[in-house]
């Protein structure tokens, strides 16, 4: 199994590898998406990398995870697998959905990913329920859900927090805090200036760390793990951080400037977390440059697996519609296979 | 609407709709719009660009994402003096907020024997055709149809679009106004510059015909026109009729040209189970069995949550089906 964890050398070059392998992959969707292959809508992780991979590091590679519309590089922190992932934002039959998903829907279940989600705010309600079935079945794992700053707004997400903290379930909220809920300011959002005061109102941890940070984010979900599993309940988790591309691919992005970008960027978390390992010893020039043309390599066969993939087949919409297949939808995709999907209707 | 001489502007739909919310708003002080990035940013699909600057923050006001709240705020504000304008920034975000829209905002006015009323507009983008999967593209009329209390809109031309909304806005009931997003800027239309309304719950015949009725309404009337001149080529004569207002549905205008023709279609882009044809056949068989010539037909999208990317050309209802739908009805 791939070390992967910050506290050994193996596993901090696993983790730049991971987050390189994000920057990456979310550079290339947001070029085949400009150039039309990519079909939706995608949002972009760029600039966030370090909050993934930092979370994932931490957690064990049973545990579970729930993610939001942003999700690539919790997938891909989280050890799913490029190829898969990138005919899924294509709509092909090869990916992690069979291309019925696309970018806002990647699931997976041997990898303990419960789904990015279209919906902002919907993933906590499923981490706590996840987390309720760890503690039923005395499992040794624990739930985490990814969510913005701006899905702390919404009603579910204090449902979720509450129900799992009454409960002690092994559940960590994990707030990606990137200073803008879509195009408005976090400000303007929320009366609380730090997110992770939320967690009083639950009377559970709550702190907020560097999310440029890798190990900074690691540290703080690794002890959130441990208290998750000694049955002490859920702790919430602020990571600051900032999204290089705009909220979605298109983005006229007026709400900010430039010079905040820049700002950001001056602190990025995969140069910084680079020479943190050069300066150790840990890492060279040249070693990272093999890193970053074998993640290149990857991720150009992931466009082209993608790109050879078919789309999935009319009659294939009617798959997994139940669990047993139903006469009625079985007559539907015969109808379809037959004469081409000519009507939907009765005619 | 005004009988006097008006200067037009040239407008897509999407913009009518920014012209209808801006004219609504200088006629009345009390019209509030609110909504995710409504305000500075000008919304996801521009629709109410310029608005915060016009109006100010106190009444283009951006929110936090929380569409329960957003709609349940709006209620408050709807029963004590405003006329609160919530956007949803698309339909499928809709259902956090399900339990006010349905529990609340249709029942206020019957709950309260009338003292309280909730005279607010819930615009939301709807539909497929973007490329997008499930929430981003489903088409859930039927929803809101169902629920007594709620007026439901969806307009298809820009013209229709602002004189809607101002009806809509006007309304002294809670209205779901619909904005098929597929044909946001595909086409333009001369508007009126001042303010006007197209009354709510009137059908609108988009071409005569004297041989089968196509019933449809927004983003599928377009295609639906397409297979209907199709058609017509080979002598088919059919008729369109844009029904706009979906709650209170226009029935005279279904029955009337049903008894002209025998023979009718409907066309929506929702899934077929459940959908307003169902519910509009049964209009048709309860007031006209009688003239009835020929079974009717459904064009309508699949029963399956709304498909990503290349599924969606099979899944919306185009003019080639909807052309087969007629010629098969004419022929039965």
């Amino acid at each position: 199994m791939t070390d992967y964890t910050l506290e050994t050398e193996a596993g901090r070059r696993e983790s730049l590898r991971r987050m390189l392998t994000i920057r990456e992959f979310d550079t290339k969707a947001g070029q085949y998406f400009a150039d039309g292959e990519i079909p939706g809508f995608v949002h972009l992780y760029i600039g966030e990398e370090a909050v993934a991979v930092g979370t994932c590091a931490a957690l064990d590679p049973d545990d579970l995870i729930s993610s939001t519309h942003r999700g690539h590089g919790h997938c891909i922190a989280k050890g799913l697998d490029t190829e898969l992932m990138m005919a899924e934002l294509f709509g092909k039959e090869d990916g992690y959905c069979n291309g019925k998903g696309g970018s806002m829907h990647i699931a997976d279940v041997e990898s303990g990913m419960l789904g990015a989600n279209g919906i902002v705010g919907a993933g906590p309600p499923l981490a706590t329920g996840a987390a309720l079935s760890i503690d039923y079945q005395d499992r040794d794992q624990v739930a985490l859900a990814f969510l913005g700053d701006g899905a702390v707004a919404q009603g579910q997400v204090h449902e979720a927090i509450n129900l799992a903290s009454t409960w002690d379930l092994p559940a960590i909220f994990l707030v990606e805090n990137n200073r803008y809920g879509e195009a408005t300011p976090v400000e303007k959002q929320h009366n609380l200036s730090q997110l992770s005061d939320t967690a009083q109102a639950y009377d559970i941890p709550g702190l907020t760390v560097d999310g440029m940070d890798v190990t900074a984010v690691a540290e703080a979900v690794k002890e959130a793990r441990k208290r998750a599993r000694a049955g002490d309940g859920p702790t919430l988790i602020e990571a600051e951080t900032y999204r290089y591309r705009g909220h979605y691919e298109g983005d006229e992005q007026n709400y900010r400037t430039d010079e905040e970008l820049e700002q950001w960027q001056e602190r990025d978390a995969i140069d910084s977390f680079k020479r943190r390992l050069i300066d150790r010893g840990e890492l060279t020039e040249d070693d990272f440059e093999e890193m970053q043309a074998a993640i290149e390599e990857a991720i150009a066969d992931a466009i082209e697996y993608a790109q050879e993939s078919e789309f999935p087949a009319p009659e294939e919409a009617y798959d997994d519609m139940f669990s047993e297949s139903v006469p009625e939808i079985e007559a539907f995709a015969e109808r379809i296979r037959t004469d081409g999907g000519s009507n939907g209707g009765d005619a | 609407m005004s009988t006097q001489e008006s200067n037009t502007q040239n407008l897509t739909l999407v913009q009518a709709v920014r012209d209808g919310l801006k004219s609504e708003m200088e006629r009345d002080d009390d019209v509030i719009v609110l909504g995710e990035d409504v305000g500075k940013n000008g919304g996801v699909f521009r629709a109410t660009e310029g608005l915060y600057d016009a109006f100010g923050g106190d009444r283009v006001i951006d929110t936090p994402l929380a569409e329960s709240g957003i709609i349940g705020t709006s209620i408050g504000m709807a029963a004590y003096g405003l006329r609160p304008v919530p956007e949803m920034q698309f339909s499928g975000f809709m259902y956090p907020a399900f339990d006010q829209l349905v529990s609340h905002a249709a029942r206020l006015r019957t709950r309260s024997r009338g003292r309280f009323t909730c005279p607010m507009v819930v615009r939301a983008p709807y539909g497929g055709g973007i490329r997008a999967p499930e929430h981003h593209s489903e088409s859930k009329e039927a929803i809101y149809t169902h629920e007594a209390g709620l007026k439901v809109v969806v307009p298809s031309t820009p013209y229709d679009t602002k004189g809607l909304l101002a009806a809509a806005i006007r309304d002294p009931d809670p209205v779901v106004f619909l904005e098929p997003k597929l044909i946001y800027r595909a086409f333009r239309e001369d508007v009126p510059e001042e303010p006007y309304t197209v009354e709510l719950g009137e059908a609108a015949v988009r071409r005569e015909g004297e041989d089968l009725s196509v019933f449809t309404w927004g983003a599928m009337t377009r295609p639906t026109l397409e297979a209907a001149e199709s058609a017509a080529e080979d002598g088919i004569d059919a008729e369109v009729i844009d029904l706009r207002t979906l709650s209170p549905m226009d029935t005279d205008a279904i029955v009337e040209s049903f008894k002209k023709t025998g023979r009718a279609v409907v066309v929506h882009e929702a899934p077929k189970t459940g959908g307003l044809a169902g519910e509009i056949t049964a209009t048709i068989q309860t007031e006209a069995l009688y003239y009835q010539e020929a079974p009717i037909a459904r064009v309508t999208g699949f029963d399956v949550p709304y498909p990503l990317y290349a599924l969606e050309d099979y899944y919306m209802p185009e003019d080639t089906r909807i052309e087969d739908a007629i010629r098969e009805t004419y022929g039965a």
